[in-house]
């Protein structure tokens, strides 16, 4: 069944990654972003080409978020995997690599103690055991993957064997990520409780506020978010990544054929979790605090507008989407503040009622148009 | 050995009594008291005089309490012939018959000496356990705790035997116990060692614990039987208090099984109807809560004598505001988004931000206040020590009471039939001609109007703010996921069984770890049975 599948010619011939053109308008849109913090250190404030570091500081946020909302495609646009916990990989790699910046601050904390300020504030005397090595840069790197990855795999393992699909599986993941936000909130837990962690002073030994420091994450952050839209486009133009559209198109008929989904399944979530908490780890430094929060219900949901409004399984899409709702945000809170839930409210409607396809959607279609009115 | 050391005691007891209230099978005359009581007080035999002033203590009969009251004061007067007059200046009254006399010429202030001033004290005290008042009681009670007369050991079990008040009996244990524990006779100790035991009351623990433990010291105890049975009325004490908190784990797991099941039965049935999780139903739940709170405002403005009843008018209020507004949302946005469940869910969460934002706006971002009616407030205590509060209590019933429209309405209903029919096939129902959509809207009104019933309930008992919807959310989600579709049972079941669970774990492992454990216990529930508790038969791949 399996080799008469394979041996259409079709499904065998290689797709190239991206077309030419394609290539180029990615190569300037990543240049075009790189560009910025350069512009910053080079012209003094004032000047017309000045960007502030705020706008800096900004969209290297956003391009945390849009690396995020690109590992939710990989699971929802391709594999129709609806997850509603991926703020919990996001904020895991945060916290992994915020355990690394706050060994860091060393004695330089409030109380000038080794141990983190809210450790002595809870009159602990030493580390916990899972906070071991986390003194070292590179373990910390290491948990960033690993955490949200095995835990990816182990929930995943559980909830794909079982066939947990759709909006049980989205709300499975809700409560484990709620659940874990309560764990986190807790002082005992060990992880400074609802504050998080913050004031974060150095990382690799350079001074974290620096304008050197912040251009350079700036930099590391878009280099990873173009890396894993490669490695992503990799995946879904793979046999693989068409076994996954089956998945999401029509399960039982997949198995029918004599497929198992779960393997499919199972590496597509984990790589995308270990994406997200990536995604967290560049994060933290940048903003420069990682709290409970971010495994709200709410920062889950929204996660997922920006793939719906950018464009679900188009892979770019939810880059542009991520940007474009946290631009509409970033404006609404400073200007209307009032207003932001309303409006974020009527794009979660008018998205899911007339943009299926999102903002991708709507340009494919629009050019098609004007292809047919030309032609 | 038990029966003996009780039969011991009764004889003891009894024979105390007969000593020390001879008088006490004297009738007490319907009005005033027997002159034959009071003739010993104007003679000169002191025994006869103590033992009339005993007697007058164990009167039911106030008047007693006022002659004994007299003669402690100078104030009891005895005339030539032998009456007894309460004195007052130059008038008197009659105890026998509470006649308003002149005080006769001859009429002399009985004296008193110290040992009558005594016996006095004691009856005084002794009288005022039968105070009608309970906090006169309560203090009588208290201070016959201190003393250490053993011959008031009887007046105090009598008085134990006829009180009703909760707080004044345990005081009166107390005093008995402490009377008995001082008790020469190993026999009493281990009954007052045991009574205490039976009492279960935490307090005796300290002094149960002292008993059980020393040999010698201060509070010796040589006796080892006594030792014993304080350890074994340790062992009753705590297995009493096992029972109560176990009772009051029962209770609050009921009363949150019951909120849990009001604010999940709407989305079971918009669920089992259309397979899809409506986001916004926990903001269908706080518009209940602030009709409610409106309903209050109109009310206090209007009328205020009926405030009590609010709530009973925001019932209906509540029910088709939430009908409405579900109904509404149901034509606008779900209908389009059939078939595609996922992005229903996110249109809906997007109707939820918008809800909270526009109640922002309306009432302002902070909590408002909703006040429980007079009959709401307080509750019952059993078991001593658990206090079941009449808001709880109505939200059982009411709970109860919605399941039961809920039941009915399904099954009994032409629209329950086509909501049974659509949630079994929705398109063979569509075939046999059913109206889908009418059916689709007329349930999601229902759905949105129980749940705007169910905030009317958790205005009653936390806080109402534009957050109120968030906090019920995830659980009842949960409830959903748990009881599976289509089935009232399966819902009723999972809501008392979460609330109940989660109440039992609170003690062991805390608020906060009890629901973690308990989302970690659906998450590993729901990998053995994905289709919930009650899982529809069927043949159908998806």
């Amino acid at each position: 069944m399996k080799q008469t599948a394979l041996t259409d010619l079709r499904l065998l011939a290689r797709r190239p990654l991206y077309s030419g053109r394609a290539w180029a308008a990615l190569g300037a849109g990543a240049a075009a972003l790189a560009l910025l913090p350069l512009l910053n250190l080079a012209f003094p404030p004032g000047h017309a080409l000045h960007v502030s570091a705020y706008a800096v500081a900004l969209l290297g946020k956003f391009m945390c978020y849009a690396m995020a909302a690109l590992a939710l495609d990989l699971v929802w646009g391709y594999a129709g995997i609806l997850s509603l916990g991926h703020g919990l990989f996001f904020a895991l790699g945060g916290y992994a690599h915020g355990m690394y910046l706050m060994r860091a601050i060393g004695r330089d904390g409030v109380y000038q103690s080794d141990l983190p300020d809210f450790m002595v504030f809870l009159d602990w005397k030493a580390y916990p055991w899972y906070w071991s090595f986390t003194e070292h840069f590179w373990y910390a790197m290491l948990l960033v993957v690993l955490v949200p990855g095995l835990l990816a795999f182990v929930f995943g393992y559980f909830a794909f064997r079982s066939r947990i699909k759709g909006v049980y599986f989205s709300i499975i993941t809700q409560a484990l990520t709620f659940a874990a936000m309560l764990l986190f909130f807790r002082n005992d837990t060990g992880f400074g409780g609802n504050n998080g962690f913050t004031d974060f002073k150095r990382i690799l030994g350079f001074d974290i506020t620096a304008p050197g420091t912040r251009a350079a994450l700036y930099w590391i952050t878009l280099a990873a978010l173009a890396g894993a839209l490669v490695l992503a486009r990799a995946v879904t133009q793979s046999k693989l990544g068409r076994v996954l559209t089956a998945v999401r198109d029509s399960e039982s008929r997949l198995r029918f054929i004599g497929y198992d989904p779960l393997g499919f399944k199972l590496f597509v979530w984990t790589l995308s979790a270990v994406l997200c908490g990536v995604a967290g780890a560049l994060y933290v430094p940048q903003v420069g605090i990682i709290n409970p929060s971010e495994m709200s219900t709410e920062t889950s949901i929204e996660m997922v507008i920006w793939v719906a409004t950018g464009g679900r399984g188009t892979l770019v899409g939810p880059i542009i989407g991520a940007g474009a709702v946290n631009g509409l945000k970033t404006w609404f809170t400073s200007v209307l503040p009032e207003f932001w839930l309303y409006a974020l409210g009527l794009i979660f409607v008018l998205v899911t009622l007339f943009l299926p396809a999102g903002i991708v959607g709507l340009a494919r279609r629009l050019a098609a148009r004007f292809q047919e009115t030309k032609a | 050995m038990r029966i003996a050391a009780i039969a011991h005691f009764l004889r003891r007891f009894l024979l105390g009594w007969l000593l020390a209230m001879p008088l006490l099978s004297a009738p007490a005359p319907a009005a005033g008291i027997d002159p034959a009581l009071l003739a010993p007080l104007a003679g000169d035999d002191t025994d006869a005089k103590l033992r009339a002033i005993a007697a007058l203590g164990l009167l039911p009969d106030p008047g007693g309490a006022a002659v004994l009251q007299a003669l402690g004061n100078d104030q009891l007067y005895a005339t030539a012939d032998g009456r007894v007059l309460i004195g007052d200046g130059a008038r008197a009254t009659d105890p026998a018959t509470g006649a308003a006399v002149d005080l006769p010429a001859d009429a002399g202030a009985i004296g008193i000496n110290n040992r009558l001033r005594r016996a006095i004290e004691a009856a005084l005290a002794g009288l005022r356990l039968y105070s009608a008042d309970a906090r006169e009681r309560l203090a009588a009670a208290r201070r016959l705790q201190q003393a250490g007369d053993p011959a008031r050991l009887p007046m105090l079990e009598k008085a134990l035997a006829a009180e009703k008040h909760d707080e004044v009996r345990a005081a009166l244990e107390i005093a008995v116990a402490n009377l008995e524990l001082k008790s020469a006779d190993p026999a009493v100790r281990r009954h007052a060692v045991e009574l205490l035991g039976r009492t279960g009351n935490p307090a005796f623990r300290p002094t149960l614990a002292a008993i059980a433990r020393q040999s010698d010291g201060p509070q010796a105890e040589p006796d080892a039987a006594v030792r014993e049975a304080a350890t074994h009325a340790l062992r009753q004490i705590d297995r009493h208090l096992a029972t109560i908190a176990w009772a009051g784990n029962l209770f609050y797991g009921i009363s949150l099984g019951s909120v849990l099941l009001l604010a999940a039965l709407g989305l079971a049935i918009t669920f089992g109807l259309m397979g899809v999780i409506n986001m916004a139903h926990g903001e269908l739940l706080m518009i209940g809560a602030y009709v409610t709170y409106v309903a209050q405002a109109l009310f206090r403005a209007w009328l205020p004598g009926w405030m009590d009843w609010y709530v009973l008018a925001a019932l209906p209020l509540a029910f088709i505001v939430t009908a409405l507004v579900g109904m509404a949302l149901e034509r606008t946005v779900i209908r389009w988004l059939y078939g595609r469940p996922l992005e229903t869910l996110l249109a809906t969460w997007g109707i939820s931000l918008m809800l909270m934002q526009g109640v922002r706006t309306l009432f302002g971002a902070q909590n408002v206040e909703v006040g429980n009616p007079g009959w709401m407030s307080g509750g019952i205590t059993v078991l001593d020590g658990l206090v079941l509060t009449y808001n709880r209590l109505a939200i059982i019933g009411f709970a109860l009471f919605v399941v039961f429209l809920v039941w009915a309405l399904l099954n009994h209903t032409r629209l329950g039939l086509f909501v049974r029919a659509i949630t079994q096939n929705r398109r063979m129902a569509d075939c046999v001609g059913v109206p889908t959509g009418r059916v689709d809207m007329l349930a999601f009104g229902l759905g949105s109007g129980i749940a705007g019933l169910a905030g009317v309930a958790l205005s009653q008992l936390g806080n109402v703010g534009p957050d109120l919807g968030r906090a019920y959310i995830v659980d009842s989600f949960m409830v959903v996921v748990l009881g599976g579709v289509g089935q009232l049972a399966g819902t009723v079941i999972a809501a008392l069984g979460l609330g109940g669970v989660n109440k039992f774990l609170e003690p062991y492992a805390g608020a906060v770890m009890a629901k973690i454990t308990i989302l970690a216990l659906i998450v590993l529930f729901v990998q053995k049975r994905p289709q919930g508790l009650f899982a529809p038969r069927g043949r159908s791949v998806e």
